[in-house]
């Protein structure tokens, strides 16, 4: 299992949510992905997007200044 | 929503595109505005997807749309709109999406007469026909308007179960909507591109004047969604942030431009795109000031960050010519 980390600043929605898509098909099921952006609409649009693709959210926050979502790899990848 | 429901209806595996030109309206302002935070932040394809249970593939076509919108071969609507194009384009990449990942035909939600340009009944033919989709395109919404298509033919989807809306109004397709048990759906009638806003467009027309071409960058559209645009000069423009969300956006800018704010009083972060001179500079300061809290100061201290290491303080008095900054708003 590997987690990696997505830079999606400066983005606005929906480009880190193509951003993660792209990322998450270059992964395994199980990777962990943290996407960090600026958007707020991430932390809506994000965590849909994993319901729909069947991948799991394992952290949902924000240090203040960045958006910060980790998300796990489900098996019904993309 | 309603033409994916009825397909599915009939046991018919169906999954989303949505393509991503760099114009979509929601998202952005939803993010970057104080006064839009108080309004739902959902991406309305995924929260479609969502409610029907498919998959959504998002796809980034920024980079093959500047074609379409810089050169459309049927022209804009009523401001920079290339709805004919745009919808071609996009049932063409469909075609291209559908071919590569084994599904068998296409279905969008147009109906005849639902919209001026795009959706009349002698340009439906036309998209089907110059995206290369040809009778791969289904329209469930007005299916029984139109001739056969090949899936309505081979008997892949039962004909008699799609419809025959027509027209612009929206009554059909609400009484549907509520037969299908659909409380909550996306406003209908447009709004969802930048490129139908009277001002985003004439924002756009005036960037390509200044640069002299057409072509654009992402960051090139996106900042034109934001801020007051304010040119005094053919060789210069100024983009003033309206409140704290598009003063905090614009910070992420504030490298690839010339900057300024006020250090005196409470105030928006500006902008300048182009080519100052010096006596540019000091209008651009004093139009800087007449956005802040000191707007009826003698004086204001204006600080001007360059692109590198460059920055200086200057003391402007606010511009007051009321009238020529109307004359200067894009």
């Amino acid at each position: 299992m590997s987690r990696e980390t997505l830079n999606a600043r400066r983005l606005l929605c929906p480009l880190p949510v193509i951003r993660t898509q792209d990322k998450v098909k270059q992964l395994m099921p199980g990777d962990q992905l943290e996407v960090i952006g600026t958007d707020p609409g991430l932390m809506q649009d994000i965590p849909t997007w994993c319901r729909i693709n069947g991948h799991k959210v394992l952290e949902l926050g924000s240090d203040g200044h960045d958006y910060i979502v980790v998300l796990e790899v489900g098996a019904l990848k993309q | 929503m309603l033409a994916t429901k009825t397909i599915m209806e009939q046991g018919i595996h169906v999954e989303g595109i949505n393509f991503f030109t760099g114009f979509c309206v929601e998202g952005h302002t939803h993010a970057i505005r104080d006064k839009e935070k108080a309004k739902a932040k959902r991406n309305n394809s995924l929260w479609v997807a969502e409610q029907l249970g498919i998959k959504l593939h998002i796809i980034d076509v920024i980079d093959d749309y500047k074609n379409v919108l810089i050169n459309p071969k049927h022209g804009y609507g009523a401001y920079m709109n290339p709805c004919l194009d745009c919808k071609i384009f996009m049932v063409n990449k469909a075609k291209q999406w559908i071919a590569e990942n084994g599904f068998d035909f296409i279905i969008t939600g147009e109906v005849i007469g639902q919209r001026p340009m795009s959706q009349r009944k002698a340009t439906l033919p036309i998209v089907a026909r110059e995206s290369g989709a040809d009778d791969l395109l289904v329209r469930p919404l007005c299916a029984k308007n139109l001739p056969p298509t090949l899936p309505e033919r081979e008997g892949w989807i039962d004909r008699e179960k799609l419809h025959a809306i027509t027209g612009r109004s929206r009554k059909p397709q609400m009484e549907m909507a509520e037969g299908f048990g659909f409380s909550d759906y996306a406003q209908p009638a447009g709004g969802c591109c930048f490129l139908t806003d009277k001002n985003y467009s004439a924002k756009l027309v005036d960037m390509w004047q200044a640069h002299g071409h057409k072509d654009y960058q992402l960051d090139d559209v996106m900042l034109l969604k934001v801020g007051r645009h304010i040119r005094p000069a053919a060789h210069f423009k100024l983009i003033v942030a309206r409140d704290e969300g598009e003063g905090r956006f614009l910070q992420g800018y504030k490298k690839d431009f010339i900057s300024l704010f006020s250090r005196s009083h409470a105030g928006p972060l500006v902008l300048l795109d182009g080519n100052p001179s010096a006596e540019d500079l000091y209008l651009a300061a004093s139009i800087t000031a007449r956005y802040g809290q000191g707007r009826y100061m003698d004086q204001v201290e204006i600080m001007i960050k360059g692109k590198e290491d460059f920055e200086r303080m200057i003391l402007v008095k606010p511009f007051a010519a009321e009238d020529q900054l109307q004359e200067w708003y894009i």
